[in-house]
């Protein structure tokens, strides 16, 4: 692995400690209130369209970012796990997504770009 | 502004999704030709960032709270498709893993935040650098502003889908969107140009709209002609 390659990871794995650290330290403490468009819809009084649906999707894992089972006796607990736990799911999704997508040889093309730039 | 199912009405939801599958496919050719070794662990890091940044709400006044967009930031450091399918992808396992917004109303949510937010965000975003000088002063003041609007805008599109659904009325509810998301796209614009700055200063060569490269058609044309 070239230096810059490394330096690359470097960067990736310190900005995913990061995020990882705002999603299990912080997210149990953020606002709890109604977000932008709740709050309209409470105030123009059109929330209840949403609660009177059924809803499409009925699978969630983890609904309302809360580990279910959790979520009563440990609340902050709940919240901490579902953002560890959905901020290197996605990590992983994502990573293997752009992978999938990436045109094939691209690794070839890629060294090939670095070492004309040292030319 | 994740929509919830039973705000919108079936017409909406599919035109919103023909669009947005549109739009997040078109991404997904442009993926093929622009990821590389060094955007394609960008491109997860700015997924997981967005995610777990959207789980941070802060209040705004009255009883109300916003959370990061991230639909600029992830354009400035990608360009404005890998951006898009990144806002796509955050969306999609929100709705499906955590029931964030609704299935049904997925299409409506990646076109505001996606196509809106993301997409047309970046365009408005490149508008106003060309038209700045050409310092890091002015590329920061362009990334506050565009990111500002594109929270008001992402809302502006929310309220007319409401409306058109027969939700709520365009004069009840846009102004009310637009009041409270100019004060979350306050946080949005702050959020946004902490995070640049710091990859600016880290990494300068991770945020692919600074430089002052030539813009992605341009580009594109230069590639043609070099094969």
């Amino acid at each position: 692995m070239n230096a810059r390659k490394k330096s690359l990871y470097i960067f990736v794995f310190a900005g995913l400690a990061i995020a990882v650290a705002l999603a299990l330290l912080v997210s149990p403490w953020a606002s709890s209130s109604p977000d932008g468009l709740e709050k309209v819809a409470q105030d123009k009084g059109f929330e209840q369209k949403a609660n009177e649906t059924e809803s499409a999707w009925n699978g969630a894992p983890v609904p309302d970012y809360a580990v279910p089972g959790l979520n009563k006796r440990h609340p902050v607990l709940a919240t901490a796990l579902a953002g560890l736990v959905g901020t290197i799911a996605i990590f992983l999704i994502a990573w293997g997504l752009a992978l999938a997508l990436k045109k094939r040889g691209g690794e070839e093309e890629g060294g090939h770009g670095v070492a004309t730039d040292k030319e | 502004m994740h929509i919830p199912d039973g705000f919108l009405n079936s017409g909406v939801s599919i035109a919103t999704g023909v669009i947005a599958a549109g739009a997040i496919g078109y991404g997904m050719v442009k993926a093929r030709e622009e990821l590389d070794e060094k955007s394609v662990p960008l491109l997860a890091l700015s997924a997981a960032f967005v995610f777990a940044a959207q789980m941070l709400n802060f209040p705004v006044a009255g009883g109300t709270s916003g959370h990061f967009l991230g639909g600029i930031l992830v354009a400035v450091l990608l360009g404005p498709w890998l951006g898009g399918l990144v806002i796509g992808l955050v969306l999609l396992i929100q709705c499906l893993g955590f029931a964030d917004g609704g299935l049904a109303a997925l299409g409506a949510n990646v076109f505001n935040m996606a196509v809106v937010g993301t997409m047309f965000g970046y365009l408005i975003f490149f508008g106003i650098k060309s038209l700045l000088p050409k310092t890091k002063k002015y590329f920061m003041i362009s990334t506050a502003v565009s990111a500002w609007l594109s929270v008001i805008l992402a809302s502006g599109a929310c309220a007319l889908e409401l409306a058109v659904s027969g939700t709520v009325p365009l004069h009840v509810g846009l102004p009310a969107m637009l009041g409270v998301h100019s004060l979350i796209g306050i946080g949005e614009a702050v959020i946004t140009v902490v995070v640049v700055g710091v990859v600016l200063a880290a990494r300068p060569d991770l945020v692919k709209a600074y430089g002052y490269l030539p813009p992605i058609p341009e580009l594109d044309a230069a590639e043609v002609t070099q094969s």
